[in-house]
Protein backbone atom coordinates (compact mmCIF):
# COMPACT_ATOMS: atom_id res chain seq x y z
CA UNK A 1 0.00 0.00 0.00
CA UNK A 2 1.59 3.45 -0.79
CA UNK A 3 0.55 5.66 1.45
CA UNK A 4 -0.69 9.50 0.43
CA UNK A 5 -1.19 11.26 3.39
CA UNK A 6 -0.29 11.50 6.58
CA UNK A 7 -0.86 14.34 9.23
CA UNK A 8 1.42 14.38 12.18
CA UNK A 9 1.15 15.47 15.34
CA UNK A 10 -1.53 18.13 14.10
CA UNK A 11 -2.67 20.96 16.93
CA UNK A 12 -5.29 23.61 16.50
CA UNK A 13 -6.03 26.07 18.99
CA UNK A 14 -8.49 28.90 18.80
CA UNK A 15 -8.59 30.88 22.05
CA UNK A 16 -9.64 28.70 24.67
CA UNK A 17 -10.51 25.96 22.76
CA UNK A 18 -8.12 23.58 21.43
CA UNK A 19 -9.71 21.99 18.63
CA UNK A 20 -7.25 19.55 17.20
CA UNK A 21 -4.15 18.12 19.71
CA UNK A 22 -1.82 15.76 18.17
CA UNK A 23 -3.62 14.21 15.72
CA UNK A 24 -1.88 11.73 13.52
CA UNK A 25 -3.13 9.75 10.88
CA UNK A 26 -2.65 8.63 7.53
CA UNK A 27 -4.53 7.63 4.43
CA UNK A 28 -3.25 5.25 1.79
CA UNK A 29 -4.04 5.45 -2.07
CA UNK A 30 -6.99 4.61 -3.31
CA UNK A 31 -9.17 4.26 -0.13
CA UNK A 32 -12.11 5.77 1.16
CA UNK A 33 -10.95 6.82 4.40
CA UNK A 34 -13.69 8.23 6.97
CA UNK A 35 -13.35 10.66 9.57
CA UNK A 36 -16.21 10.79 12.07
CA UNK A 37 -16.92 12.19 15.66
CA UNK A 38 -19.59 13.68 17.69
CA UNK A 39 -20.42 17.68 16.78
CA UNK A 40 -17.66 19.88 17.58
CA UNK A 41 -14.96 17.01 17.69
CA UNK A 42 -12.57 19.07 15.28
CA UNK A 43 -13.52 17.05 11.66
CA UNK A 44 -14.02 20.32 10.02
CA UNK A 45 -10.92 22.60 11.68
CA UNK A 46 -9.10 19.13 10.58
CA UNK A 47 -9.86 19.66 7.01
CA UNK A 48 -9.29 23.57 7.09
CA UNK A 49 -5.80 23.15 8.55
CA UNK A 50 -4.97 20.35 5.74
CA UNK A 51 -6.55 22.95 3.02
CA UNK A 52 -4.51 25.55 3.68
CA UNK A 53 -7.56 27.63 5.20
CA UNK A 54 -6.07 27.61 9.14
CA UNK A 55 -2.70 27.44 9.86
CA UNK A 56 -1.32 24.45 12.24
CA UNK A 57 -0.03 25.43 15.27
CA UNK A 58 2.07 22.33 15.69
CA UNK A 59 2.54 19.13 13.45
CA UNK A 60 2.95 18.80 9.86
CA UNK A 61 1.11 17.21 6.50
CA UNK A 62 3.36 14.78 4.46
CA UNK A 63 1.53 14.68 1.28
CA UNK A 64 2.71 12.13 -1.71
CA UNK A 65 6.07 12.14 -0.51
CA UNK A 66 6.54 16.20 0.58
CA UNK A 67 5.16 18.29 2.86
CA UNK A 68 2.07 20.72 2.35
CA UNK A 69 2.53 24.43 2.34
CA UNK A 70 0.90 26.05 4.99
CA UNK A 71 -1.78 28.97 4.86
CA UNK A 72 -1.53 28.82 1.23
CA UNK A 73 -4.68 27.11 -0.34
CA UNK A 74 -4.26 27.28 -3.83
CA UNK A 75 -0.90 25.80 -3.53
CA UNK A 76 -2.89 22.73 -1.26
CA UNK A 77 -5.11 22.38 -4.03
CA UNK A 78 -1.98 22.51 -6.70
CA UNK A 79 -0.45 19.69 -5.09
CA UNK A 80 -3.69 17.43 -5.56
CA UNK A 81 -6.04 18.04 -2.78
CA UNK A 82 -9.51 19.20 -3.35
CA UNK A 83 -12.76 19.63 -0.76
CA UNK A 84 -16.56 20.48 -0.46
CA UNK A 85 -17.88 21.95 2.10
CA UNK A 86 -20.29 21.36 5.17
CA UNK A 87 -22.18 24.04 4.26
CA UNK A 88 -22.40 24.34 0.74
CA UNK A 89 -20.04 27.24 -0.85
CA UNK A 90 -20.41 27.25 -4.28
CA UNK A 91 -20.03 30.59 -6.52
CA UNK A 92 -23.98 31.20 -6.44
CA UNK A 93 -24.10 33.55 -9.47
CA UNK A 94 -22.17 31.91 -11.69
CA UNK A 95 -23.81 29.09 -14.15
CA UNK A 96 -23.29 25.41 -12.53
CA UNK A 97 -20.63 24.61 -16.04
CA UNK A 98 -18.11 28.27 -14.94
CA UNK A 99 -18.34 26.61 -11.42
CA UNK A 100 -16.59 23.73 -12.70
CA UNK A 101 -14.27 25.48 -15.47
CA UNK A 102 -13.47 27.99 -12.15
CA UNK A 103 -12.50 24.55 -10.57
CA UNK A 104 -10.22 23.73 -13.25
CA UNK A 105 -8.32 27.32 -13.19
CA UNK A 106 -5.51 25.78 -11.40
CA UNK A 107 -4.59 23.64 -14.47
CA UNK A 108 -4.96 26.21 -17.21
CA UNK A 109 -1.61 27.65 -18.04
CA UNK A 110 -3.13 31.03 -20.35
CA UNK A 111 -1.33 33.73 -19.18
CA UNK A 112 -2.93 37.89 -19.17
CA UNK A 113 -1.36 37.96 -22.29
CA UNK A 114 -2.77 35.20 -24.00
CA UNK A 115 -6.27 35.81 -22.53
CA UNK A 116 -5.74 39.50 -24.18
CA UNK A 117 -4.66 38.55 -27.27
CA UNK A 118 -7.15 35.58 -27.55
CA UNK A 119 -4.42 33.07 -29.46
CA UNK A 120 -4.95 29.83 -30.11
CA UNK A 121 -3.03 28.28 -27.24
CA UNK A 122 -5.51 30.13 -24.95
CA UNK A 123 -9.06 28.92 -26.81
CA UNK A 124 -8.18 25.47 -27.48
CA UNK A 125 -7.55 25.25 -23.92
CA UNK A 126 -10.64 27.38 -22.64
CA UNK A 127 -12.42 24.80 -25.50
CA UNK A 128 -10.72 21.34 -23.82
CA UNK A 129 -11.82 22.78 -20.59
CA UNK A 130 -15.30 23.80 -21.62
CA UNK A 131 -15.82 20.32 -22.73
CA UNK A 132 -14.06 18.98 -19.27
CA UNK A 133 -16.45 20.80 -17.39
CA UNK A 134 -19.50 19.21 -19.62
CA UNK A 135 -18.02 15.61 -19.35
CA UNK A 136 -17.39 16.06 -15.10
CA UNK A 137 -21.44 17.36 -14.86
CA UNK A 138 -22.24 14.75 -16.80
CA UNK A 139 -20.30 12.18 -14.39
CA UNK A 140 -21.89 13.26 -10.92
CA UNK A 141 -25.60 13.69 -13.51
CA UNK A 142 -26.35 16.94 -13.79
CA UNK A 143 -25.43 17.95 -16.69
CA UNK A 144 -29.09 18.97 -18.05
CA UNK A 145 -28.22 21.95 -15.59
CA UNK A 146 -25.21 23.33 -17.19
CA UNK A 147 -26.63 26.78 -18.00
CA UNK A 148 -28.27 27.03 -14.27
CA UNK A 149 -26.63 29.65 -12.05
CA UNK A 150 -25.97 27.77 -9.14
CA UNK A 151 -27.92 28.92 -6.74
CA UNK A 152 -31.06 27.75 -8.45
CA UNK A 153 -29.97 23.89 -8.49
CA UNK A 154 -31.96 21.79 -5.85
CA UNK A 155 -30.03 21.09 -2.87
CA UNK A 156 -29.08 17.80 -3.61
CA UNK A 157 -27.87 19.07 -7.45
CA UNK A 158 -25.52 21.67 -5.66
CA UNK A 159 -24.07 19.02 -3.40
CA UNK A 160 -23.11 17.14 -6.77
CA UNK A 161 -21.61 20.62 -8.26
CA UNK A 162 -19.33 20.72 -5.71
CA UNK A 163 -18.35 17.31 -5.50
CA UNK A 164 -17.73 18.08 -9.81
CA UNK A 165 -16.39 21.60 -9.16
CA UNK A 166 -13.46 19.80 -6.72
CA UNK A 167 -12.64 17.59 -9.16
CA UNK A 168 -12.15 19.62 -11.93
CA UNK A 169 -9.12 20.78 -9.84
CA UNK A 170 -7.51 16.84 -10.43
CA UNK A 171 -6.99 15.79 -7.25
CA UNK A 172 -5.22 12.82 -5.83
CA UNK A 173 -7.06 12.83 -2.97
CA UNK A 174 -10.96 14.02 -2.60
CA UNK A 175 -11.88 15.65 0.39
CA UNK A 176 -15.96 15.82 1.44
CA UNK A 177 -17.07 17.61 4.38
CA UNK A 178 -20.60 16.31 4.95
CA UNK A 179 -21.64 15.63 1.32
CA UNK A 180 -24.75 13.77 2.65
CA UNK A 181 -25.98 16.54 5.24
CA UNK A 182 -29.62 17.19 4.26
CA UNK A 183 -30.19 14.56 2.03
CA UNK A 184 -33.21 11.94 1.19
CA UNK A 185 -32.49 8.22 1.41
CA UNK A 186 -32.75 7.79 -1.94
CA UNK A 187 -30.33 10.32 -2.66
CA UNK A 188 -27.82 9.27 -0.21
CA UNK A 189 -27.87 6.00 -2.26
CA UNK A 190 -26.87 7.50 -5.21
CA UNK A 191 -23.88 9.38 -3.17
CA UNK A 192 -22.40 6.47 -2.66
CA UNK A 193 -22.55 5.17 -5.51
CA UNK A 194 -20.81 8.26 -7.10
CA UNK A 195 -17.86 7.86 -4.05
CA UNK A 196 -17.45 4.90 -4.78
CA UNK A 197 -17.27 5.74 -8.60
CA UNK A 198 -14.29 8.50 -7.87
CA UNK A 199 -12.61 5.89 -6.00
CA UNK A 200 -12.54 3.20 -8.66
CA UNK A 201 -11.46 6.10 -11.14
CA UNK A 202 -8.55 6.70 -9.18
CA UNK A 203 -8.94 9.50 -7.01
CA UNK A 204 -8.25 8.47 -2.59
CA UNK A 205 -11.36 10.02 -0.76
CA UNK A 206 -11.18 11.39 3.04
CA UNK A 207 -14.93 11.58 4.01
CA UNK A 208 -16.56 13.46 7.25
CA UNK A 209 -19.87 12.38 7.98
CA UNK A 210 -22.59 12.18 10.26
CA UNK A 211 -24.41 9.16 8.37
CA UNK A 212 -23.15 6.45 10.65
CA UNK A 213 -24.27 3.52 8.59
CA UNK A 214 -23.09 5.99 5.13
CA UNK A 215 -19.68 5.85 6.99
CA UNK A 216 -19.25 1.83 7.73
CA UNK A 217 -20.70 0.81 4.88
CA UNK A 218 -18.33 3.02 2.38
CA UNK A 219 -14.98 3.30 4.19
CA UNK A 220 -12.03 0.95 4.16
CA UNK A 221 -11.34 2.56 7.22
CA UNK A 222 -11.97 4.88 9.65
CA UNK A 223 -10.63 7.79 12.53
CA UNK A 224 -12.41 9.18 15.38
CA UNK A 225 -11.95 12.34 17.06
CA UNK A 226 -13.51 13.34 19.89
CA UNK A 227 -12.60 16.75 21.89
CA UNK A 228 -10.14 16.94 18.96
CA UNK A 229 -8.21 13.81 20.11
CA UNK A 230 -7.90 11.22 17.58
CA UNK A 231 -9.68 8.20 19.99
CA UNK A 232 -9.76 5.27 17.23
CA UNK A 233 -8.37 4.35 13.56
CA UNK A 234 -9.34 1.37 11.93
CA UNK A 235 -11.52 -0.57 9.70
CA UNK A 236 -15.35 0.14 10.53
CA UNK A 237 -16.36 -3.01 12.14
CA UNK A 238 -13.42 -2.54 14.41
CA UNK A 239 -13.97 0.52 15.58
CA UNK A 240 -18.05 0.19 15.42
CA UNK A 241 -16.83 -2.49 18.59
CA UNK A 242 -14.48 0.21 20.56
CA UNK A 243 -15.53 0.85 23.95
CA UNK A 244 -14.59 4.37 23.61
CA UNK A 245 -15.70 5.33 20.64
CA UNK A 246 -19.01 4.06 22.14
CA UNK A 247 -18.51 5.96 25.06
CA UNK A 248 -17.69 9.45 22.87
CA UNK A 249 -20.80 9.03 21.36
CA UNK A 250 -23.11 7.52 23.42
CA UNK A 251 -21.20 8.63 27.14
CA UNK A 252 -22.75 12.36 26.68
CA UNK A 253 -26.60 10.72 26.62
CA UNK A 254 -25.31 8.37 29.41
CA UNK A 255 -24.38 11.32 31.78
CA UNK A 256 -27.97 13.08 30.90
CA UNK A 257 -29.59 10.59 32.37
CA UNK B 1 -34.43 71.27 -28.89
CA UNK B 2 -30.97 72.02 -29.86
CA UNK B 3 -30.26 73.02 -26.08
CA UNK B 4 -31.51 69.35 -25.06
CA UNK B 5 -29.85 67.52 -27.98
CA UNK B 6 -26.35 69.34 -26.99
CA UNK B 7 -26.41 68.46 -23.78
CA UNK B 8 -26.91 64.41 -24.37
CA UNK B 9 -23.73 64.90 -26.62
CA UNK B 10 -21.85 66.29 -23.26
CA UNK B 11 -23.52 64.17 -20.75
CA UNK B 12 -23.00 60.95 -22.97
CA UNK B 13 -19.14 62.12 -23.26
CA UNK B 14 -18.58 63.11 -19.87
CA UNK B 15 -20.67 59.86 -18.52
CA UNK B 16 -18.41 57.79 -20.44
CA UNK B 17 -15.44 58.90 -18.85
CA UNK B 18 -17.83 58.47 -15.02
CA UNK B 19 -18.04 55.01 -16.31
CA UNK B 20 -14.50 54.09 -16.90
CA UNK B 21 -13.39 55.41 -13.47
CA UNK B 22 -16.71 53.89 -11.73
CA UNK B 23 -15.34 50.90 -13.10
CA UNK B 24 -11.96 50.55 -11.10
CA UNK B 25 -14.19 51.63 -8.10
CA UNK B 26 -16.83 48.73 -8.55
CA UNK B 27 -14.17 46.25 -9.74
CA UNK B 28 -12.43 46.84 -6.26
CA UNK B 29 -15.79 46.78 -4.63
CA UNK B 30 -16.79 43.95 -5.95
CA UNK B 31 -13.96 41.38 -5.15
CA UNK B 32 -12.40 42.96 -1.36
CA UNK B 33 -15.59 45.26 -0.09
CA UNK B 34 -13.32 47.88 -0.44
CA UNK B 35 -13.94 51.77 -1.40
CA UNK B 36 -10.56 52.76 -3.02
CA UNK B 37 -11.09 56.53 -2.38
CA UNK B 38 -7.28 56.38 -3.85
CA UNK B 39 -8.96 55.84 -7.20
CA UNK B 40 -9.94 59.19 -8.45
CA UNK B 41 -6.20 60.25 -7.85
CA UNK B 42 -4.25 57.31 -9.66
CA UNK B 43 -6.80 58.72 -12.70
CA UNK B 44 -4.70 62.57 -11.83
CA UNK B 45 -1.48 60.56 -11.40
CA UNK B 46 -2.32 59.37 -14.82
CA UNK B 47 -3.07 62.79 -16.26
CA UNK B 48 0.27 64.39 -14.93
CA UNK B 49 2.50 61.31 -15.93
CA UNK B 50 1.25 61.45 -19.32
CA UNK B 51 1.83 65.40 -19.67
CA UNK B 52 5.42 64.87 -18.93
CA UNK B 53 5.92 62.00 -21.24
CA UNK B 54 3.95 64.34 -23.83
CA UNK B 55 6.18 67.47 -23.06
CA UNK B 56 9.12 65.16 -23.18
CA UNK B 57 8.48 63.98 -26.42
CA UNK B 58 8.11 67.43 -27.97
CA UNK B 59 11.46 68.52 -26.91
CA UNK B 60 12.72 65.67 -27.74
CA UNK B 61 11.52 65.15 -31.25
CA UNK B 62 10.00 68.04 -32.22
CA UNK B 63 8.30 66.85 -35.75
CA UNK B 64 6.53 63.97 -33.98
CA UNK B 65 2.39 64.33 -35.44
CA UNK B 66 0.23 64.92 -32.34
CA UNK B 67 -1.36 61.38 -32.52
CA UNK B 68 1.98 59.82 -31.78
CA UNK B 69 2.23 62.26 -28.75
CA UNK B 70 -1.24 61.01 -27.62
CA UNK B 71 0.23 57.65 -27.61
CA UNK B 72 3.60 58.66 -26.14
CA UNK B 73 1.50 59.50 -23.49
CA UNK B 74 -0.12 56.78 -23.19
CA UNK B 75 2.40 54.35 -23.51
CA UNK B 76 3.84 55.97 -20.40
CA UNK B 77 1.31 56.61 -18.00
CA UNK B 78 -0.97 53.23 -18.63
CA UNK B 79 1.82 51.17 -17.17
CA UNK B 80 2.84 53.89 -14.54
CA UNK B 81 -0.32 53.67 -13.22
CA UNK B 82 -0.41 49.81 -13.32
CA UNK B 83 2.09 49.80 -11.00
CA UNK B 84 0.86 52.54 -8.86
CA UNK B 85 -2.56 50.46 -8.23
CA UNK B 86 -0.27 47.05 -7.71
CA UNK B 87 1.74 48.83 -5.10
CA UNK B 88 -0.61 50.37 -3.29
CA UNK B 89 -2.54 47.17 -2.88
CA UNK B 90 0.37 45.39 -1.92
CA UNK B 91 1.43 47.96 0.44
CA UNK B 92 -1.35 49.57 2.03
CA UNK B 93 -4.25 47.02 1.48
CA UNK B 94 -2.97 43.83 1.42
CA UNK B 95 -2.06 44.04 5.08
CA UNK B 96 -5.65 45.22 6.36
CA UNK B 97 -7.87 42.33 4.16
CA UNK B 98 -8.99 40.97 7.44
CA UNK B 99 -9.25 43.53 9.58
CA UNK B 100 -12.55 45.47 10.17
CA UNK B 101 -14.06 47.75 6.64
CA UNK B 102 -13.30 50.87 8.36
CA UNK B 103 -9.72 50.40 8.54
CA UNK B 104 -8.97 49.87 4.94
CA UNK B 105 -11.68 52.94 4.24
CA UNK B 106 -9.60 55.35 6.19
CA UNK B 107 -6.72 53.93 4.84
CA UNK B 108 -7.72 54.71 1.76
CA UNK B 109 -8.70 58.27 2.02
CA UNK B 110 -4.96 58.35 3.39
CA UNK B 111 -3.66 57.16 0.13
CA UNK B 112 -6.08 59.79 -1.40
CA UNK B 113 -3.86 62.53 0.35
CA UNK B 114 -0.32 60.96 -0.31
CA UNK B 115 -1.22 61.02 -3.99
CA UNK B 116 -2.13 64.18 -3.86
CA UNK B 117 0.28 65.42 -1.84
CA UNK B 118 3.60 63.81 -3.51
CA UNK B 119 1.57 65.06 -7.37
CA UNK B 120 1.92 68.44 -5.99
CA UNK B 121 5.84 68.38 -4.71
CA UNK B 122 6.35 66.73 -7.77
CA UNK B 123 4.24 68.87 -10.56
CA UNK B 124 3.51 72.03 -7.91
CA UNK B 125 0.42 73.83 -7.35
CA UNK B 126 -0.38 75.54 -10.54
CA UNK B 127 -2.20 74.42 -12.70
CA UNK B 128 -0.98 72.74 -16.16
CA UNK B 129 -1.93 73.52 -19.37
CA UNK B 130 -2.34 69.79 -21.39
CA UNK B 131 -1.74 70.34 -24.85
CA UNK B 132 -4.80 69.63 -27.23
CA UNK B 133 -3.68 67.26 -29.50
CA UNK B 134 -6.65 65.82 -31.01
CA UNK B 135 -8.89 68.53 -32.19
CA UNK B 136 -11.15 70.40 -30.45
CA UNK B 137 -12.94 72.87 -33.21
CA UNK B 138 -16.35 71.96 -32.76
CA UNK B 139 -17.81 70.36 -35.92
CA UNK B 140 -21.79 70.45 -36.64
CA UNK B 141 -23.31 66.94 -37.61
CA UNK B 142 -26.89 68.56 -36.82
CA UNK B 143 -27.50 72.63 -37.28
CA UNK B 144 -26.70 73.95 -33.12
CA UNK B 145 -25.11 70.52 -31.59
CA UNK B 146 -21.57 70.74 -31.59
CA UNK B 147 -19.59 67.96 -30.91
CA UNK B 148 -15.33 68.32 -30.95
CA UNK B 149 -12.78 65.28 -32.28
CA UNK B 150 -11.84 64.98 -28.90
CA UNK B 151 -15.03 64.37 -27.33
CA UNK B 152 -15.58 61.70 -30.09
CA UNK B 153 -12.55 59.94 -29.26
CA UNK B 154 -13.06 60.10 -25.81
CA UNK B 155 -16.60 58.20 -26.63
CA UNK B 156 -15.59 55.83 -28.90
CA UNK B 157 -12.01 54.87 -26.33
CA UNK B 158 -14.68 54.28 -23.18
CA UNK B 159 -16.86 51.96 -25.40
CA UNK B 160 -14.32 50.10 -26.89
CA UNK B 161 -12.84 49.53 -23.42
CA UNK B 162 -16.04 48.82 -21.77
CA UNK B 163 -16.95 46.25 -24.33
CA UNK B 164 -13.29 44.50 -23.83
CA UNK B 165 -13.44 44.20 -20.23
CA UNK B 166 -16.98 42.49 -20.15
CA UNK B 167 -15.64 40.18 -22.71
CA UNK B 168 -12.31 39.43 -20.48
CA UNK B 169 -14.87 39.51 -17.34
CA UNK B 170 -17.30 36.77 -18.74
CA UNK B 171 -16.08 34.62 -21.14
CA UNK B 172 -12.28 34.28 -20.11
CA UNK B 173 -10.41 31.97 -17.77
CA UNK B 174 -9.18 35.30 -16.21
CA UNK B 175 -12.72 36.61 -15.77
CA UNK B 176 -14.17 33.31 -14.00
CA UNK B 177 -11.33 33.56 -11.79
CA UNK B 178 -11.91 37.40 -11.03
CA UNK B 179 -15.73 36.42 -10.57
CA UNK B 180 -14.84 33.26 -8.55
CA UNK B 181 -12.86 35.62 -5.98
CA UNK B 182 -15.66 38.27 -5.64
CA UNK B 183 -18.14 36.20 -4.71
CA UNK B 184 -15.73 34.35 -2.14
CA UNK B 185 -12.26 35.11 -2.12
CA UNK B 186 -11.72 32.23 0.55
CA UNK B 187 -13.90 29.76 -1.32
CA UNK B 188 -12.02 30.89 -4.62
CA UNK B 189 -8.73 29.94 -2.87
CA UNK B 190 -9.92 26.70 -1.57
CA UNK B 191 -10.27 25.83 -5.12
CA UNK B 192 -7.13 26.82 -6.78
CA UNK B 193 -7.31 30.38 -7.62
CA UNK B 194 -4.70 32.40 -6.42
CA UNK B 195 -6.63 35.17 -4.75
CA UNK B 196 -3.62 37.49 -3.85
CA UNK B 197 -3.17 37.21 -8.10
CA UNK B 198 -6.75 38.32 -8.70
CA UNK B 199 -6.84 41.27 -6.64
CA UNK B 200 -3.69 42.42 -8.18
CA UNK B 201 -4.70 41.99 -11.43
CA UNK B 202 -8.30 43.92 -10.85
CA UNK B 203 -6.22 46.50 -9.03
CA UNK B 204 -3.99 46.60 -12.31
CA UNK B 205 -6.66 46.48 -14.60
CA UNK B 206 -8.70 49.65 -12.73
CA UNK B 207 -5.31 51.14 -12.55
CA UNK B 208 -5.03 51.50 -16.04
CA UNK B 209 -8.58 52.50 -17.25
CA UNK B 210 -8.20 55.07 -14.64
CA UNK B 211 -4.61 56.26 -16.42
CA UNK B 212 -6.76 56.33 -19.73
CA UNK B 213 -9.51 58.41 -17.89
CA UNK B 214 -7.33 61.37 -16.94
CA UNK B 215 -5.72 61.38 -20.65
CA UNK B 216 -9.30 62.17 -21.62
CA UNK B 217 -10.30 64.83 -18.97
CA UNK B 218 -6.99 66.58 -19.38
CA UNK B 219 -7.43 66.53 -23.06
CA UNK B 220 -10.97 67.75 -22.92
CA UNK B 221 -10.51 70.56 -20.79
CA UNK B 222 -6.69 71.19 -21.85
CA UNK B 223 -6.05 71.02 -18.02
CA UNK B 224 -4.06 69.17 -15.51
CA UNK B 225 -3.84 69.50 -12.05
CA UNK B 226 -3.01 67.85 -8.29
CA UNK B 227 -6.22 68.05 -7.39
CA UNK B 228 -8.44 67.02 -10.63
CA UNK B 229 -9.11 63.49 -9.29
CA UNK B 230 -10.68 64.76 -6.66
CA UNK B 231 -14.14 65.63 -7.88
CA UNK B 232 -14.34 63.31 -10.85
CA UNK B 233 -13.00 60.50 -8.68
CA UNK B 234 -15.91 61.50 -6.18
CA UNK B 235 -18.74 61.45 -9.17
CA UNK B 236 -17.38 58.05 -10.36
CA UNK B 237 -17.90 56.98 -7.17
CA UNK B 238 -21.75 57.96 -6.83
CA UNK B 239 -21.75 56.37 -10.76
CA UNK B 240 -20.64 53.37 -9.03
CA UNK B 241 -23.08 53.66 -6.33
CA UNK B 242 -25.97 54.72 -8.68
CA UNK B 243 -25.70 51.58 -11.09
CA UNK B 244 -24.98 49.49 -7.95
CA UNK B 245 -21.63 49.09 -6.58
CA UNK B 246 -19.86 46.06 -6.96
CA UNK B 247 -21.95 45.61 -10.74
CA UNK B 248 -19.89 45.92 -13.51
CA UNK B 249 -22.82 46.70 -15.59
CA UNK B 250 -24.26 49.13 -13.39
CA UNK B 251 -20.54 51.29 -13.52
CA UNK B 252 -21.11 51.37 -17.08
CA UNK B 253 -24.94 52.78 -16.73
CA UNK B 254 -24.60 55.33 -13.62
CA UNK B 255 -21.38 56.52 -15.31
CA UNK B 256 -23.69 56.97 -18.03
CA UNK B 257 -27.24 58.51 -16.31
CA UNK B 258 -24.94 60.53 -14.39
CA UNK B 259 -23.43 62.31 -17.15
CA UNK B 260 -26.68 62.73 -18.75
CA UNK B 261 -28.46 63.74 -15.79
CA UNK B 262 -25.69 66.22 -14.68
CA UNK B 263 -25.37 67.61 -18.58
CA UNK B 264 -28.98 68.45 -19.34
CA UNK B 265 -29.37 69.73 -15.66
CA UNK B 266 -27.07 71.62 -15.76
CA UNK B 267 -28.50 72.82 -19.62
CA UNK B 268 -31.54 73.71 -17.77
CA UNK B 269 -30.58 74.79 -14.41
CA UNK B 270 -30.95 78.67 -15.15
CA UNK B 271 -34.61 78.21 -16.26
CA UNK B 272 -35.58 76.12 -13.42
CA UNK B 273 -34.50 78.26 -10.87
CA UNK B 274 -35.81 81.33 -12.64
CA UNK B 275 -32.03 82.51 -12.91
CA UNK B 276 -30.99 82.52 -9.54
CA UNK B 277 -28.54 79.48 -10.32
CA UNK B 278 -26.48 79.04 -13.72
CA UNK B 279 -24.53 75.82 -14.74
CA UNK B 280 -21.38 76.07 -12.69
CA UNK B 281 -23.80 74.48 -10.30
CA UNK B 282 -23.79 71.43 -12.12
CA UNK B 283 -22.08 69.29 -9.49
CA UNK B 284 -25.20 70.07 -7.08
CA UNK B 285 -26.88 66.88 -9.23
CA UNK B 286 -24.48 64.39 -8.86
CA UNK B 287 -24.87 64.50 -5.02
CA UNK B 288 -28.68 64.99 -5.51
CA UNK B 289 -28.58 61.16 -6.90
CA UNK B 290 -25.98 60.03 -4.52
CA UNK B 291 -27.98 60.91 -1.38
CA UNK B 292 -31.60 59.84 -2.90
CA UNK B 293 -29.79 56.62 -4.11
CA UNK B 294 -28.21 55.85 -0.65
CA UNK B 295 -31.50 56.84 0.75
CA UNK B 296 -34.48 55.06 -1.88
CA UNK B 297 -32.16 52.50 -3.36
CA UNK B 298 -29.52 51.69 -1.27
CA UNK B 299 -28.34 48.49 -3.78
CA UNK B 300 -28.18 50.61 -7.16
CA UNK B 301 -29.77 50.58 -10.34
CA UNK B 302 -28.82 47.02 -11.07
CA UNK B 303 -27.62 46.00 -7.40
CA UNK B 304 -28.85 42.65 -5.95
CA UNK B 305 -29.41 42.54 -2.50
CA UNK B 306 -26.28 41.96 -0.60
CA UNK B 307 -27.65 40.74 2.87
CA UNK B 308 -25.68 37.17 2.60
CA UNK B 309 -22.78 38.52 1.64
CA UNK B 310 -21.30 38.30 5.42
Amino acid sequence: MIRLLEARGIAKRFGGVQALSDVSLSINKGEIYGLIGPNGAGKTTFFNVLTGAYVADQGEFIFAGAELPRGKPHEVVARGIARTFQNIRLFRDMTALENVMAGHHIRMKANVWGILTQNRATREEERLATLRAYELLKYVGIERYADTISKNLSYGDQRRLEIARALATEPQLLALDEPAAGMNATETGQLRTLIETIRNDGVTVLLIEHDVKLVMGLCDRVAVLDFGKKIAEDVPAVVQRDTAVIEAYLGGAHHAH
Amino acid sequence: METLLQQIVNGLVVGSVYSLVALGYTMVYGILGLINFAHGDVMMIGALVALQAILFAQKMWPSLGPLALVGIGLVVSIPTCMLLGYVVERTAYRRLRNAPRLAPLITAIGVSFLLQTLAMIIWGRGYHSFPQLISTVPMQPIEGVFVTPVQITTLLVSAGLMAALLLVVNKTPLGRAMRATAENHRVASLMGVDANKIIAITFIIGSALAAIAGVMVASNYGIAHYTMGFLPGLKAFTAAVLGGIGNIGGAMLGGIVLGLVESIGAGYIETWSFGFLNSSYQDIFAFIILGAVLIFRPTGLLGERVADRA
